[in-house]
């Protein structure tokens, strides 16, 4: 009996290590860039490496607003989507841009893409379903070859408008395809009474369906919204030098800069600061939505 | 009472044929989009790819010239071997750990779902910005990780800055930011897995392996392979990681399909053969993943 606890014990110590092994690499990985965020220049370049902050410090975040356009573009004119068309000074940047761009993307998805998961639950419009899946399976280049030359010739590259009509290509399929599994998930029953008291479908849809489906679009929306914010390539190739999002800006802080290690992770901290909270407060949702789709933008 | 309720339901679904086409309003806004940003660059794509087309000079149609000198472009050719390379690694890895880490999130223990939420961080996170992270940790006098190896008494790598080093390197990092996909799919798996043959085996004296290998693997395995066919065609389209940690070099000796395909459109602005480029790309997806599917029931 004695014996039995023992290995018992010791199958236990051995599970809670595996466990540890398992999410250590994330938790290393996080915990080196916060603690290159918040060194001072002289400990970031020592050797062997400083871990703990020897005085830990905010100048590296200070840097990041000071030196970069990370979130206010100085005052100068500045238009939501193109000068010509809105010509409207904004105090942008590109925590702004960034902001327009996922907000705008996701938003215009879920306007388009709740109706149409529940048109192809209720109708069965599987070939709609399969064509999604097929431009989940296409790299998100691939459809910035031909739509670069079409925002050429319109003239709309150096304005935030094509990085919107590209993101949609990332967030139309994810609002979809989530959207698709939760409508079929739902009972048809009340939908089908309302009907036959004579609703409208588009009432059955308006009244029933769409305040039962609003879990599944809290899954669609943050889910779509990550994949936006976190999009690059698209950014790298529309974006000009006002127009970028933050992943690009941070990536042209490597790039082009003299690189100085401090403000640069503090920098990628803030990028994704969000997207590491959200996922935190709402991980029941997100694990939910990938278990269902394995869905990932671009 | 059953003959209503039969007849009642076979009426509902007559009623649910007519009503089925009258639900093509709601697809159309969905349907125009898709068109104009999926549907349209793809035959667009198609049609461009038999054109010579420099962005700023002539447009010219030239056939299958485009096809033919992607035969004979030893650059373009040993991106291929390498992104079949890269992409073997990152979906071996990725699969084999993130079926150990779903047997492992499927028990129950205490601050699991903590555990789990840290554990799929790596994949949401802004993939440049742990790009950034990685690529300073890399660094081979003042990175992080040569110092933790040699500390260990193990030789320093180069990492991305030597040519044999930098593709297994990048698939670290794709590894370490994608098997926690691999471990959601997978988990999904075991939780809808019955409970009953757990029981009979535990009764019958079956250890936990036993039970792992004869009983979840078999009924779980067609969740793996959606997961082998998802990071499968992922991996082949990896572009962030790659881009931003050794952007394609040291040389071009981590110059994927998908990195070719960028410099080709948007630095060489050589768009005709870019899109050649693009059509192959998603034939070799194609084949590979319809490869895979068919496979799928072979294998149990």
């Amino acid at each position: 009996m004695k014996r039995h606890r023992i290995k018992r014990l010791l199958g236990n110590v051995g599970f809670g290590l595996s466990v540890f092994a398992l999410i250590s690499p994330a938790i290393l990985v996080f915990l080196w860039m916060l603690s290159l965020a918040f060194k001072n220049e002289l400990d970031n370049t020592a050797y062997p490496p400083v871990f703990i902050p020897s005085s830990p410090t905010f100048a590296n975040f200070i840097d990041v607003f000071e030196k970069n356009d990370f979130v206010t573009w100085s005052w100068e004119e500045f238009s939501l989507f193109g000068r010509t068309l809105f010509e409207i000074p904004w105090p942008g940047g590109y925590l702004y841009n960034s902001v327009v761009v996922s907000f705008s993307a996701t938003g215009l998805a879920l306007l388009v893409g709740i109706p149409a998961g529940f048109g192809v639950a209720k109708s069965k419009a599987h070939n709609m379903a399969a064509l999604i899946m097929i431009a989940r399976v296409t790299p998100g280049l691939s459809y910035l070859v031909p739509l670069f030359l079409l925002f050429q010739w319109l003239g709309l590259i150096g304005s935030l408008l094509p990085l919107v009509i590209t993101h949609l290509v990332i967030t139309v399929p994810i609002v979809v395809w989530v959207m698709i599994g939760f409508f079929e998930g739902l009972p048809n029953e009340l939908e089908e009474a309302a009907l036959v008291d004579g609703a409208t479908i588009w009432q059955a849809f308006r009244f029933i369906a769409l305040p039962l489906a609003r879990p599944g679009i809290v899954v669609a929306l943050i889910l779509s919204f990550i994949f936006s914010w976190n999009n690059f390539i698209f950014g790298v190739v529309l974006a000009g030098r006002e127009t970028r999002t933050l992943p690009v800006a941070v990536y042209n802080v490597l790039t082009f800069e003299q690189v100085s290690w401090g403000p640069l992770a503090a920098a990628a901290l803030l990028v994704t600061l969000p997207v590491l909270l959200l996922t935190l407060l709402m991980q029941k949702e997100i694990v939910a939505g990938l278990t269902a789709g394995g869905v990932k933008g671009g | 009472m059953s003959a209503t309720v039969r007849e009642g339901s076979s009426g509902m679904g007559l009623r649910g044929r007519n009503y089925a086409r009258q639900y093509w309003p709601f697809l159309v806004p969905a349907g125009v989009i898709v068109f104009a940003v999926i549907v349209f660059p793809w035959m667009f794509t198609l049609y461009m790819s038999v054109m010579e087309w420099h962005v700023g000079g002539s447009i010219t149609f030239n056939g299958l010239a485009n096809y033919q000198r992607l035969l004979t472009d030893e650059r373009f050719l040993w991106s291929v071997v390498r992104t079949l390379y890269f992409t073997a690694l990152a979906v071996v890895f990725p699969v084999l750990l993130g079926v150990a880490a779903a047997v492992c999130f499927h028990r129950k223990f205490p601050f699991r779902g903590l555990a789990r939420t840290i554990f799929i961080l790596p994949m949401m996170a802004t993939p440049v910005a742990i790009a950034l992270v990685w690529t300073m940790m890399f660094h081979p006098q003042l990175g992080v990780l040569n110092y933790l190896l040699t500390s260990v008494g193990l030789p320093a790598s180069s990492w991305v800055y030597a040519p044999n080093t930098v593709i297994p390197t990048l698939v670290l990092v794709e590894t370490w930011q994608w098997t926690p996909l691999v471990m959601l799919i997978v988990l999904g798996g075991l939780a809808s897995l019955p409970v009953d043959p757990y029981e009979a085996a535990k009764i019958d004296g079956a250890s936990a392996w036993d039970s792992f290998r004869h009983i979840s693997l078999p009924l779980v395995w067609p969740h793996v392979m959606v997961a082998l066919v998802i990071r499968t065609i992922d991996a082949l389209k990896s572009l962030d990681i790659i881009f931003v940690i050794s952007g394609g070099g040291p040389g071009t000796s981590s110059e994927t399909m998908n990195y070719l395909l960028y410099l080709e459109a948007f630095s060489f602005y050589d768009m005709g053969y870019a899109s050649a480029i693009v059509v192959i790309f998603f034939v070799i997806i194609l084949l590979i993943s319809l490869l895979l599917f068919s496979s799928r029931k072979q294998a149990y």
